[in-house]
């Protein structure tokens, strides 16, 4: 049954992981990775610092390459496309980075406009309009519209990420860490737009995280990774993948062990592996 | 005896000579690789940045700040340094000509080294210092805070986007800041000459005519087009290319600085025979 559910949503499937491999040198992030995304689905990606969580998110959007393996959007394989038919193809594409990466030397205004710029030839009125409408949504004023990204806080910052991610209408939004750093009313705050922006907006969602609170919240389907490091040459990286009600009953120790956050013996192991370095 | 047997098993073995150069030769042509590397890369850099410069033309408000700060806000500082270098030439070659009493034809060496080597190298030298650094250091932040994976998802291209009006202001910027270098210290040396020495104004620059034309100018300031091309090529490279954290911000901006100055430098060595070269070819009786 599982089975059939899974060829069923390859076939319907919007993002495409096929056997991907990314290697950094000699010391390998992703390994035999292979996932699909339906249209319209919230999946979060969830696993511990450094099990390549991000890699995977830029590998989607091409700011990464694999080293062997494809991403495939769209029916589309992404490496094969020419810069032209990329460029295209990332403005249909929001990113929300994790600190944001607003651009320092543009106020908030042409910040959330600079896709709008970029990628359409609509007048400055209608953009300015676009503006403010995003602005709202995220519950931002519009007086932070001249303000500079250092003259506001951490949490100002992700809703302006956002309401620049928000501006071309994506179909596809890829959210990479959300809620870190952000104290727990802002971490909500987030959950909550992200979950308005799909329902409002049906788009599709890919949310990078470690935080079980948000994983919880936002997603239709949660998959776990886990660091290469720490399993066996064959072991698949990808140790959970259902809905987020099946992790909290998960039965696999490193699933259980992250869902609850506990450390177990990993300080222990930690100490001696220090020691025999 | 046991404590000998411990300390020979602990201890390294004892390495032969012949593995020490080989050790030393496999280092040094790791250096060079790394050089060659970065070479390639940088000629790669450089060829996409044209490629981009001839496909599209940036946006005018990517070109108006990249100008006005290249440009406008680098002409203080050149001017200056240019006024004093001009002065500095006056006091170095008065004690020398003084000897063999020909004081008056000061204003041609002084005029001649401004023109041809003095104003491009010191331009040079104070937008790499005050400009390269700043945009590899800007471009480096961008990096690190992943500002330019921002951009690159958005549907901007970074080359296209940052570096080619940067590229065009260093380039168009700098005979500018050329003629203003070379501009000031011909009249630091003038002033310097004729106030304090008391050179006679007349006979300096009926001195400095005699030795002095267009070619020279056009001489330093057709140098100048190449190096503005290296700090703009040299310094973004650095950027792009910079380490994660504030010390990889920081080793870039210097990077780009030191680099910048040593291609500048032996370019000009280049750039200074193959010109003399065309002299020869174009005016070859005047020697």
């Amino acid at each position: 049954m599982a089975a059939t559910k899974k060829s069923s949503d390859a076939s319907n499937a919007l993002i495409e992981l096929e056997r991907l491999n990314v290697a950094f040198g000699r010391q390998q992030v992703l390994r035999d990775l292979s996932l699909a995304i339906p249209r319209g689905q919230t999946v979060a990606i969830i696993g511990e610092s450094g099990c390549g969580k991000t890699v995977l998110l830029k590998n989607i959007i091409g700011l990464m390459h694999p080293t062997s393996g494809h991403v495939v959007f769209d029916g589309q394989r992404i490496d094969q496309l020419n810069d032209k038919d990329i460029t295209t193809l990332r403005s249909r594409f929001g990113f929300l980075f994790q600190n944001a990466a607003l651009f320092d030397s543009m106020t908030i205004s042409e910040n959330i406009s600079f896709p709008l710029r970029e990628n359409s030839r609509m007048p400055p009125e209608k953009i300015a309009q676009i503006v403010e409408h995003r602005l709202t949504q995220v519950g931002l004023p519009t007086s932070v519209l001249t303000k500079r990204p250092a003259q506001l806080s951490g949490g100002m910052r992700k809703r302006v990420g956002l309401a620049r991610a928000l501006a071309m209408s994506p179909e596809v939004l890829l959210y990479d860490e959300p809620t870190t750093g952000l104290d727990p009313i802002m971490s909500d705050v987030i959950n909550e737009l992200i979950i308005r922006t799909r329902e409002q907006q049906s788009v599709t969602g890919v949310v990078v995280t470690h935080d079980m609170r948000t994983a919880q919240k936002v997603a239709d389907r949660v998959v776990m990774l886990y660091p290469l490091s720490r399993l066996e040459p064959r072991e698949p990286q990808i140790i959970f993948d259902g809905s987020p009600k099946d992790i909290m009953n998960s039965k696999d120790k490193r699933v259980a062990q992250f869902v609850r956050g506990e450390a177990g013996e990993r300080l222990e192991e930690m100490q001696e592996q220090a020691i025999s370095y | 005896m046991s404590t000998a047997s411990t300390n020979s098993t602990v201890a390294e073995p004892r390495r032969g000579v012949g593995m020490a150069v080989h050790d030393s030769i496999a280092d040094v042509g790791a250096v060079v690789v790394h050089w060659m590397e970065t070479l390639g890369d940088m000629t790669l850099f450089m060829w996409r940045t044209l490629l981009w410069l001839f496909t599209r033309l940036p946006r005018r408000d990517t070109l108006v700040p990249a100008f006005y700060n290249i440009g406008v806000l680098s002409l203080p500082v050149v001017a200056l340094t240019g006024t004093f270098i001009g002065m500095v030439l006056a006091v170095q070659t008065y004690s020398q000509f003084k000897q063999f009493g020909f004081e008056t034809r000061m204003g041609a060496l002084i005029n001649l080294s401004m023109c041809r080597e003095l104003g491009p190298v010191l331009a040079a030298t104070m937008l790499a210092g005050r400009v390269g650094s700043a945009i590899a250091a800007e471009i480096g932040t961008m990096r690190v805070t992943e500002q330019i994976d921002a951009l690159t998802s958005m549907g901007a291209n970074p080359l296209h986007y940052l570096v080619v009006p940067r590229f065009l202001g260093c380039l168009l910027m700098i005979p500018s800041l050329t003629i203003m270098a070379i501009f000031m210290g011909v009249v630091g040396g003038w002033i310097y000459s004729v106030q304090v020495f008391g050179i006679d104004s007349y006979h300096y620059w009926n001195n400095s005519q005699q030795f002095v034309g267009n070619w020279d100018l056009f001489y330093g300031v057709f140098k100048s087009v190449f190096f503005g091309a290296t700090i703009a090529i040299v310094s973004c490279y650095r950027g792009f290319h910079c380490d994660p954290g504030a010390e990889g911000v920081g080793r870039a901006a210097t990077a780009a600085f030191v680099l910048s100055f040593v291609i500048i430098i032996v370019l000009d060595l280049f750039l200074s025979i193959w010109l003399d070269r065309v002299h020869e070819m174009l005016w070859p009786q005047m020697g």
